[in-house]
């Protein structure tokens, strides 16, 4: 895109940046305040797309899409049958609210202090612009989510089975949480 | 607008704190839950971000990991909800200290 490789975007596609960022903050702000469950499940619906938006423009198309099936499509259905199932009226007042802010203060200093050193001495080396960098097998410009699958199933294959596993493993955790209480119910 | 890696890190660590911010502050479980899948999200920006800063596809690969694990953690999340109101008939965390010492 540019000669100085530690510029990411510039131009129009560094406004789109900024608005879709300052709207996904808004989104988040808005799901953590807000005191119904179903308008906070909305407002991360709509956190989870700005996001997946951001990723297409860093050449992660694929994770954006992924991001777009999965949380979008599957983890926000999850949420909304889970508050159907326990529908609540909304809480009124600060009952919604918990006071916490000894913690809150505690790692203020600690989040803090290394996000600023970070942004103070960044370290990293200056790599040559390459513009289809993400989208390269060897060399030969593809996809990216060709590429993203050539390294997912050969350099990282093992990782890709023990994830396999592990959602094998949080199915079946789900059903007996779910299926245990059922028995003691009846 | 010229964009670095550093706005990136900003807008992550926002994301980050304010997903913190939920799981300290909120009362109802499954806010809670919310709030974690938004720090989730911050994590994979973040990694996205470094991916294209250094040319490099494994923070893609990783992101791609990190989502998954994110399913996985919503579905015990979302059972243990269900687990928690059948038997406490509420989803307020603070109702859910019978191991607390």
């Amino acid at each position: 895109m540019t000669a100085a490789s530690n510029v990411l975007l510039t131009g129009g596609a560094g406004w789109v940046f900024v608005i879709l960022s300052v709207l996904a903050l808004f989104c988040a702000v808005a799901v953590v305040v807000a005191r119904n469950p179903v308008h906070s499940a909305l407002f991360l619906l709509a956190a989870f797309l700005l996001v997946a938006c951001i990723f297409i423009l860093q050449q992660a198309e694929f994770v954006g899409a992924v991001q777009i099936l999965v949380y979008a499509g599957g983890i926000m259905v999850l949420f909304l049958f889970v508050i159907m199932l326990v529908h609540q009226r909304t809480v009124r007042g600060s009952l919604a609210f918990q006071n916490q802010f000894d913690v809150a203060l505690l790692f203020l200093p600690l989040f803090l202090a290394p996000f600023l050193y970070v942004l103070g001495t960044e370290k990293l080396p200056e790599i040559p612009s390459t513009p289809d960098a993400l989208r390269m097998i060897g060399g030969r410009v593809v996809g990216n989510t060709e590429a993203v699958s050539w390294m997912l199933y050969r350099e990282y294959l093992l990782p890709f089975e023990v994830a396999s596993v592990f959602l094998l493993v949080a199915m079946i955790g789900a059903v007996v949480l779910g299926k245990r209480t059922m028995d003691k119910v009846d | 607008m010229t964009i670095t890696i550093n706005h990136y890190l900003i807008v992550s660590f926002l994301l980050f704190s304010i997903g913190f911010l939920g799981v300290l502050v909120r009362r109802n479980f499954l806010t809670v839950l919310m709030s974690i899948e938004l720090m989730l999200n911050a994590v994979n920006l973040n990694l996205i971000a470094f991916s294209r800063r250094l040319s490099d596809l494994t923070g893609q690969v990783f992101a791609v990991f990190v989502i998954t694990i994110a399913a996985g953690e919503a579905a015990i999340g979302l059972a243990l909800t269900i687990s928690l109101f059948r038997q406490r008939k509420t989803l307020n965390v603070e109702e859910a200290d019978t191991m607390k010492g």
